[in-house]
């Protein structure tokens, strides 16, 4: 018999039972919930009249619909407010722990759970949120679920669910100076497309991935799901297992003995066969940059747009204003964001914070560097990155989801360009009309600085 | 959750690839805390300006096509997890999808709201939104008994989960089935090693 993959030994030791013909009873260690896809799930329950089965195994914060300044004031938005109030109100009604604004722990959910030791490896984790994929950097089974889902979970702390099919993308090689963690994943979207992943659970291997630190294989967990696949996994290893030790909910003692020497055992068999593969050289990818709406159409920063008939292309590119076959090399940007669960951790401020030492933000941007979590806002005043910031000319907001959807009031505006660290470029995605470049930190804060699009590899070289 | 046997109806084309759940309903509709009302809102940045003015180019705004079938474009329903995006269709009316793919996590919402994703060959997909660009009045019959979807495309076996389909029919959902689990799940909390 064949070995089993990552995926299959987290699996396969949470069902609970199997549907003849059917789907399986999956069990969930952890259930992550916010503001904005919980409502509904908690009226569902409560209009039957059940309990929440398991509130030890749910955590609750505040992140997509929260404003990134002055959060010690009321909400001003009536609706984002009602919506907040809900939350904290649902979640005294059953003991679930809240981590709401101004929490020394609030911040993006899948920024605040891992740095908190609360995703751990071999574990199954949900969140009415599609970017759950982050949390497989841990060798984590964890996925984004519907309300529906979320009440189901609520109710019974299992789902319904049939397996997913299961998919290898594996990248080797040295990777060239300052090509980060999200262009390698830009780099493997723009390759296989939007829905290669989708039907599929993806592992992510090769010594790339295994290089990374765990802030680097969470940005690459976190766009699985951008080109289909409901999660992404990187086996744990001792750079998990060190960024894991000592985190606040992390095992302590023997039962951290015991758990280490179980995560030991989840890598992937070597004689594991997966249902599709990908092999990609480290050494092809460069510093990306997206230039349509989806997050597939990406190309290397000093590439060009693709010129070919394609209906989809046309009709992206017309709602970006570019041209068939053009570079993004000299367009100006009058907005940059740094942020979201994608790239809002203390690494991804350290690499822009080095960016941007001794530079000035250029005077037509606006920049808005959101951290991920009160955590991370902490740590760039410990690190004093808040004053290379602030001498560069930027300005720090408080930690929340952001202009990543902007649902809050960090709307860019109709028309404008926007270079993003986040995970859509979707139509819209960033405000009405607004367009959106997908970008890593390095891309984003060279942005800010120079006002424009620039050739990064020729700067830093 | 409402049953789902038979439909015969007319259908609305959206011959449009990789339609996101952010135009399905954008984030910033997502502050309400039920389910209702969301249908106002679907596709709003396509049906309607930044005035809020009818885009009459857009196929909901243009009365030569109706009915609660929607057939649109590959990878239907990619990006966010929202659930609101399934309630937003669902609301305005729709009671079938018709695509040549499906993201997962809307193919499992639309499930789970009553809304039947089928999902044909992109050959069928290309006939069928030909067939009604050219003739509005087209029917359509769903047939989930059977799996069959007829139209003058052809008849088409679709595929559908077993035991979605026993809860398509008899309108059940997956919480009453997971609660029905309660002795192993706690059996399992119990046994479990790590």
């Amino acid at each position: 018999m064949a070995g089993k993959t990552l995926f299959d030994k987290v699996w396969d030791a949470h069902v609970v039972d199997t549907v003849p013909n059917g789907p399986q009873v999956l069990y969930i260690d952890k259930h992550l919930i916010h503001e904005v896809t919980s409502p509904q799930a908690f009226s569902e329950l409560e209009e039957r009249g059940i309990p929440v089965a398991r509130p030890d195994q749910i955590v609750a914060t505040a992140d997509h619909n929260t404003p990134t300044v002055d959060q010690h004031l009321p909400v001003r938005d009536v609706l984002s407010r009602n919506q907040l109030k809900q939350l904290t109100e649902n979640c005294e009604k059953h003991g679930i722990t809240l981590y709401g604004l101004g929490h020394k722990y609030n911040g993006i959910v899948h920024v605040m759970a891992p740095e908190l030791g609360i995703t751990q490896p071999g574990m199954t984790m949900v969140c009415g949120d599609s970017h759950t994929s982050t949390h497989g950097a841990f060798g984590t089974i964890a996925f984004g679920i519907g309300t529906s889902q979320v009440a189901q979970v609520f109710a019974s702390q299992c789902l319904l669910l049939t397996k997913p099919k299961s998919l290898r993308v594996t990248v080797t090689g040295k990777l060239k100076p300052n090509v980060l963690p999200k262009d390698v994943i830009l780099y493997v979207i723009s390759q296989i497309g939007t829905n290669a992943g989708t039907g599929y659970f993806c592992e992510y291997a090769g010594n790339v991935f295994e290089e990374m630190s765990m802030e680097g294989r969470m940005t690459v967990c976190n766009m699985s799901i951008e080109m289909g696949a409901r999660g992404g996994m990187i086996a744990p290893d001792q750079t998990t297992f060190d960024y894991v030790k000592g985190r606040e909910f992390a095992p302590e003692g023997a039962e951290w003995d015991k758990k280490l020497d179980y995560w030991k055992t989840l890598p992937t068999d070597a004689d594991a066969v997966f249902d599709k593969e990908y092999t990609f050289d480290a050494a092809d990818i460069e510093p990306m940059v997206t230039y349509g709406t989806n997050p597939g159409m990406g190309i290397k920063v000093t590439g060009r747009i693709p010129d070919k008939d394609d209906v989809n292309l046309e009709k992206a590119l017309a709602y970006m204003n570019f041209k068939k076959g053009e570079s993004l090399i000299d367009k100006p940007i009058n907005y940059v964001f740094i942020g979201s669960c994608t790239n809002s951790r203390i690494e991804d401020f350290r690499i822009a914070a080095n960016f941007v030492k001794g530079k000035q933000k250029a005077a037509n941007v606006n920049a808005w560097l959101v951290p991920g979590s009160q955590q991370v806002a902490k740590q760039l005043v410990e690190e004093g990155l808040d004053k290379v910031f602030t001498e560069a000319g930027f300005a720090l907001r408080q930690p929340g989801c952001s202009a990543c959807l902007a649902m809050n009031d960090d709307k860019i505006p109709e028309g404008e360009y926007c270079v993003s660290t986040s995970n859509r470029n979707f139509e819209g995605r960033q405000g009405q009309g607004a367009r959106t470049i997908l970008a890593s930190p390095l891309m984003a804060a060279a942005t800010a600085v120079a006002g424009k699009i620039t050739d990064i590899t020729k700067q830093l070289n | 959750m409402e049953k789902f046997i038979k439909l015969t109806d007319t259908a609305v084309p959206l011959p449009i690839e990789n339609i996101d759940t952010d135009q399905i309903i954008p984030a910033r509709f997502l502050k309400s805390t039920d389910k209702q009302g969301f249908g106002d809102n679907v596709f709003r940045d396509w049906r309607y300006d930044h005035e809020g003015k009818e885009n009459k180019d857009f196929v909901l705004n243009d009365d030569t096509y109706s009915g609660p079938i929607l057939v649109a474009g590959d990878n239907f329903g990619c990006g966010s997890s929202r659930e609101h995006a399934a309630w937003a269709l669902a609301g305005y009316g729709f009671k079938v999808v018709i695509s040549s793919f499906f993201a997962d996590i809307f193919k499992g919402n639309a499930l789970n709201n009553g809304i039947l994703p089928i999902q044909v060959t992109p050959e069928y997909l290309k006939e069928l939104l030909q067939t009604i660009k050219e003739k509005p009045d087209t029917k359509l019959t769903i047939d989930l008994e059977n799996q069959i979807l007829s139209s003058p495309a052809g008849e088409l076996e679709f595929e559908i989960d077993p035991y979605k389909k026993v809860c398509m029919i008899n309108g059940y959902d997956d919480i009453d089935f997971l609660i029905s689990k309660k002795d192993k799940i706690e059996a399992f909390e119990q046994e479990r090693s790590f």
